[in-house]
């Protein structure tokens, strides 16, 4: 093998519990994935091919959220070795779609699904990497995008800081020009409280945004759920709509609880 | 040597290029495999439990989270099985265009298999990077096929990881005219690659492993089932969807968080091998006619034709993609109206990793009672198993460890596991 170019970084790719689809914003860049490869050594990257989990980075992404007790090991591990650490989608930012068990009885699902439960090592809740270690930079979006991921990585390579965008999906929409769903057409959308990145996907199809970015800044999520309220969504239907990819996101956490209040009442 | 009782302990901290994390325990003691288990360790993300309650609108965006690889195949299960219990009646263009977006996945899933996962293995490389230096024309050409699916994928679900585009009755919105003429441009010149693909795909030289075993996979009156058919089996089993629970038994094994499937109490084969054995009879006529030039006999026995099978499918699903949008039309609307009714939903379609089954028990509100998924790599799960144990005695247990360790990742990668969907890394340890 030819030894690597000093001045190349060395990227790690990392993977904790997850559907394996944020690493695919790599591997689905078709030819740039070349052209990336010859522009950063990467020292880990498992589903590439490159195994080498411990060994010293200058920028670690990690995938997914922290969910066995080997996970918690291993991240320490992790943030030993590397320079820098992004997390990468909702799995690693929030928690996941899988932080859904983190209000129920896990060892009862367990029993339910597996005849053999006590061979299941399943930490009672799903986490967020910076619910661990010291995170230096976090994307959002499930799945999160390969253009997003290469912003990232041409931001570090020109040794500047990358630019978090928080803003709201309603910024992109009218950016696109695409109509506002919830005043055209009367669907509960999520894209006043979901943070952007995706560019206005869904509401480009007419659609709903779900929520898959997890909260913006600023997110007005009171105001929200009383418009859902006006649209017609009983409680436990707001409930869901907070509950969802990113349901462990404090601020989604916190409205799922206000509007989980309406369905005592 | 086998005489004299060695034991040695390997440790391969991740198997590379799967999707997910597993480890293999092998033990030989006195020149016999005396243990060989697939642990299957991603951690459980417990699906099934978070559907419960759920609308069934919300169904098709939470099943696509269990495989950023597949997510079409999971949404496209899931809305089938629902309409057919609400009884919605789809527009024959919402029909033809579930199959082009499966089509979309399978070309993707299979380029990114072959040329990222499998190939460097038969080139005496560790990834496809390395690869890529010394065949970089097919990696190049590779990479192009995977984008390609992924922009059909795009074009009706607005990305490929976790599209948005499904809904219960149809689509949310339709691709203008004007893109699908730009897609059928792009498709008719992959086609020449796709045929090169085929060609250099046969011209890898291939261990020679036959075996025996059941191939299960979907079958249809005409075309190349991909989203409809019947259960059929290597044995002459042809069954409905909903029978599917009286022929095939799934038991957890504690070395696994992926549940094992057996059919008449023994392992079976899903997946790409598995479905050309069944209907290479129903390819369109040109790609037959590119299987005949590969010299690939079917049914094969030979689990490492494999990779061949995919890189057949890839270009059956660009000429089937053609063909389906050859009379494209912008319908009037994407999606039929929907009311739901209580019952059981089932269904089931072939995912790039071979017959993916759901089953939903549904409220008269549409919600989900209960819900039960079966994917694809935890049925392959206890035929890995079999296939390594054979797979080893026919390659020789006496041989280096780094030769068995690489020739053990090999069986595995044929399968193309999709650990993360079956519930993933894959650790060897060797102990003899």
């Amino acid at each position: 093998m030819n030894a690597p170019t000093p001045c190349k970084p060395r990227v790690a790719v990392h993977k904790f519990s997850s559907c394996d689809g944020c690493q695919l914003a790599f591997l689905n860049l078709g030819e740039d994935l070349l052209t990336l490869a010859g522009r950063v050594e990467l020292v880990h990257f498992a589903e590439a091919g490159p195994l080498d989990p411990d060994t010293d980075a200058d920028v670690a992404f990690v995938e997914g959220s922290v969910s066995t007790p080997e996970d918690l090991e291993r991240i320490q591990r992790i943030r030993k070795h590397s320079r820098m650490l992004i997390a990468i989608g909702a799995c690693a930012t929030s928690g996941g779609i899988q932080g859904l068990r983190n209000h129920a009885n896990g060892a009862e699902w367990v029993a339910q699904i597996y005849s053999h439960p006590e061979a299941i090592a399943s930490l009672a809740h799903s986490t967020p990497i910076a619910s661990h270690v010291k995170v230096d930079f976090e994307v959002w979006g499930c799945p999160v995008s390969g253009p997003q991921m290469l912003a990232v990585v041409n931001a570090l390579l020109l040794g500047v800081a990358p630019r978090d965008n928080a803003d709201k999906v309603c910024t992109e929409c009218k950016r696109h020009g695409y109509p506002c769903v919830m005043v055209s057409r009367g669907i509960a959308c999520m894209g006043p409280v979901t943070r952007a990145g995706c560019g206005a996907l869904c509401p480009s199809l007419g659609r709903d945004c779900y929520g898959c970015y997890g909260p913006a800044e600023n997110a007005n999520t009171d105001a929200l759920a009383a418009q859902f309220g006006r649209q017609g969504l009983e409680p436990q239907a707001v409930v869901r709509r907070f509950q969802s990819i990113n349901s462990q996101a404090p601020v989604f956490l916190a409205a799922a609880d206000k509007a989980r209040m309406g369905c005592d009442e | 040597m086998s005489e004299q009782r060695r034991s040695v302990a390997i440790h391969v901290p991740v198997l590379a290029r799967v999707e997910g994390e597993g480890a293999l325990d092998l033990r030989i003691d006195n020149g016999a495999i005396t243990e060989l288990r697939l642990r299957i360790f991603e951690p459980p993300r417990f699906f099934e439990k978070f559907l419960e309650g759920r609308h069934y609108t919300e169904i098709p965006d939470m099943v696509a989270r269990i495989c950023g690889i597949c997510p079409v195949a999971y949404q496209v299960t899931a809305a089938q099985a629902l309409e057919e219990l609400f009884g919605v009646e789809l527009d024959p263009w919402a029909r033809a265009m579930r199959r082009v977006f499966y089509c979309g996945e399978w070309i993707q899933s299979h380029s990114l298999h072959i040329h990222l996962l499998a190939a460097p293995d038969f080139f005496g490389c560790d990834n496809a990077i390395e690869l890529a230096r010394i065949a970089p024309d097919e990696v190049r050409r590779g990479l192009r096929i995977q984008a390609l699916g992924n922009e059909l994928m795009d074009l009706f679900g607005a990305r490929s990881v976790h599209p948005v585009g499904v809904r219960i009755g149809g689509f949310h919105g339709a691709p203008s005219m004007a893109r699908i003429r730009d897609m059928r441009e792009k498709l008719r010149a992959a086609l020449p690659e796709a045929e090169a693909l085929i060609r250099w795909a046969a011209s890898i030289q291939m261990p020679q492993d036959d075996q025996a075993f059941f191939s299960v996979a979907m079958r249809h009156q005409s075309d190349y089932a991909i989203e409809t058919g019947d259960i059929a089996a290597s044995d002459g089993l042809l069954i409905g969807a909903d029978a599917f629970d009286g022929h095939f038994a799934e038991r957890h094994e504690p070395h696994s968080t992926a549940l094992f499937s057996h059919y008449r109490g023994q392992p079976y084969l899903v997946g790409p091998l598995a479905r050309l054995n069944l209907n290479h009879d129903r390819l369109p006529e040109r790609v037959g006619k590119l299987l005949a030039e590969s010299g690939l006999v079917l049914p094969s026995r030979n689990l490492f034709h494999s990779l061949l099978a995919r890189a057949v499918e890839i270009l059956q699903a660009l000429h089937e993609a053609l063909r389906l949008l050859e009379d494209y039309r912008v319908p009037d609307s994407p999606w039929a109206p929907v009311t739901p009714r209580a019952g059981v939903a089932v269904g089931c379609t072939e995912a790039p990793r071979g017959l993916l089954w759901h089953r939903y028990e549904m409220d008269e509100e549409g919600r989900v009672i209960n819900a039960r998924i079966v994917p694809p790599t935890s049925q392959n799960q206890a035929r890995i198993e079999e296939n390594l144990r054979l797979s080893l005695l026919n390659f020789g247990l006496d041989l280096p460890d780094d030769a068995l360790r690489l020739h053990c990742e090999k069986v595995i990668r044929n399968y193309d596991p999709c650990i993360s969907c079956a519930t993933h890394f894959l650790r060897l340890n060797i102990e003899r």
